[in-house]
């Protein structure tokens, strides 16, 4: 039997579109902005939040999204108040919010979680009512930046001009660090909280390298990580791997490839 | 002439330290103004203060006869062109794109550019003289072609007031000339320019004022009024000589050193 044939890679595969889709697009923005590091602590205080949401009965994934969501919000008041340096902020919060998740997790007794999941991404782990949650999320993800696409620009490539021209700047970082979070928790089952992040640069690094348009570059970006997360999921299929470090690694590789042939010329 | 920038008592804080002391200055409509002063003079804040982005602790400020932060869609009215090093040149946007953005204060939310946005782009790009790299990646373009996009965006929303923060900067002494007499050509159109740089060679022949600011606003008068004034001196701790060529004034700055040993 294809790798079509099983009900849960038929899910996998139509989150595996969605989360390719909405991590390339809001890639861009992340590359474009230099935040990676952001993304990174975004994702592990998802992780943070799925241990919370087990600890008190609540769904992970909602755990995951109220989780995040505080600390992208967090993250952006900090970086706008300056008090610290965003980047001490998002570096205190990423190891302790990984530290807090295996802590509480460690406290959960009975059925055991699906630890090793939530870090690096489960193949059979799409429920249903995930793929219903990931619609939403990708949804929302998808409005906000065609929404928002030219304030999206506009504060990535010049906050300064943006705020002169009487845009919230504030609030559209907040926005555009919650979409970070949403895109985080819509990769959390298929990816996981660990490999996130490299799904947030990857896609948008390589379409980085190949055009010099913005708007091809989104574009691009999204068809880039479709592939790449739906070419990861059937070799983790055929291979019984983790499928979130087979995705992870793919996109790597064609990375790799697309550095070594346009060497030289950027 | 009415003015269409007016400063009184302006005071500015930073963190309980003044950068901006007693201001009182103003630029009539049509009027080219260069405000020089070294680093950490205040002239940014100076120009936030015109925008409206700072607002002072005393003292009062009006642009077009209103405090700057009441302007709301009359901001338009300004054109702004930010420091070069505040953008990353390797950024993938085209010429016509980064023009655009000019007019995305006026669009207002969610409100994408349309065909009049795309044609007021393509003019501000023929004023500065660069419409043929509409279409070029921004990474592509010289300094001072880059310098003229950011002209060209300030100008997208035909602005009657442009307002720029070290324009010259990284750019050649001959790109640096032919960029002023651009600014000469837009003032010709009625627009006013103020200047803010802190290169004090800068040739005064093309504005018509000169202020010098090192937190106080020292000077302020035409280029000849000023070569007259022994307060600039005293400002940047070194003394000011002023050239004249014809109707060309020079104004060059040389440390005292220098000065002394040019006096023997």
């Amino acid at each position: 039997m294809s790798f079509l044939g099983y009900v849960f890679m038929q899910r996998a595969l139509i989150a595996g579109a969605l989360i390719g889709a909405g991590a390339g697009t809001v890639g861009v923005y992340v590359v474009l902005r230099g935040f990676s590091f952001i993304g990174a602590g975004i994702a592990h205080a998802a992780f943070g939040g799925v241990a919370i949401a087990f600890l008190v009965g609540m769904d992970p994934l909602l755990g995951a999204l109220v989780f995040s969501l505080l600390v992208a919000w967090g993250i952006a008041y900090t970086s706008r108040r300056a008090a610290i340096k965003e980047e001490v902020a998002v570096g205190v919060l990423f190891a302790t919010s990984m530290a807090l998740g295996i802590f509480l997790l460690s406290f959960i007794r009975g059925p055991r979680v699906d630890l090793l999941g939530y870090l690096f991404g489960n193949i059979l782990a799409v429920s249903s009512r995930d793929l219903v949650l990931s619609f939403v999320l990708a949804g929302v993800v998808f409005l906000a930046v065609l929404f928002l696409y030219k304030e999206f620009l506009f504060i990535v490539f010049d906050p300064g001009m943006a705020e002169v021209a009487g845009f919230p700047v504030g609030l559209l970082q907040g926005a555009l660090l919650s979409l970070v979070a949403l895109t985080v928790v819509l990769s959390l089952r298929v990816v996981g909280a660990v490999l996130v992040a490299a799904l947030l640069v990857i896609p948008a690094a390589t379409a980085y390298q190949l055009v010099r348009d913005f708007h091809k570059m989104v574009f691009l970006s999204a068809c880039i990580g479709v592939l790449e997360v739906i070419g990861g999921l059937i070799i983790s299929f055929y291979l019984d791997t983790p499928s979130g470090p087979t995705i992870v690694l793919l996109s790597a590789s064609l990375f790799g490839l697309v550095l070594l042939f346009r060497k030289g010329t950027r | 002439m009415s003015s269409v920038v007016e400063l009184r008592g302006v005071w500015v804080d930073f963190g309980g330290h003044p950068v901006l002391e007693d201001i009182t200055f103003s630029a009539a409509a049509g009027e080219f103004v260069s405000v020089v002063g070294p680093n950490g003079a205040g002239k940014t804040t100076l120009l936030k203060v015109i925008l409206g982005l700072i607002r002072p602790r005393r003292g009062e400020v009006q642009v077009f006869g209103v405090p700057p932060w009441k302007l709301g869609k009359q901001r338009a009215r300004i054109g702004y062109v930010p420091q070069v090093e505040e953008v990353d040149p390797r950024f993938p946007l085209r010429v016509l794109d980064v023009v655009l953005m000019g007019r995305y204060g006026a669009l207002g939310l969610g409100r994408r550019p349309g065909a009049a946005d795309r044609h007021a782009a393509v003019e501000a790009l023929k004023l500065v003289g660069i419409a043929h790299l509409a279409g070029k990646p921004l990474g592509e373009l010289s300094g001072g072609q880059r310098q003229r996009v950011f002209v060209a965006r300030a100008l997208a929303v035909k602005p009657e007031l442009l307002l720029l923060d070290e324009p010259t900067t990284g750019i050649d002494p001959a790109a640096s000339e032919s960029f002023y007499e651009l600014l000469r050509r837009i003032q010709k159109t009625g627009v006013t320019v103020i200047m803010v740089t802190h290169d004090v060679g800068v040739i005064s022949r093309y504005v018509d004022k000169v202020a010098c600011l090192n937190r106080r606003l020292v000077v302020h008068g035409r280029p000849e009024e000023v070569m007259a004034d022994a307060a600039l001196a005293e400002m940047y701790g070194c003394a000011a000589l002023f050239f004249h060529h014809g109707r060309a004034p020079h104004m060059v700055v040389r440390p005292h050193s220098e000065l002394r040993e040019g006096r023997r």
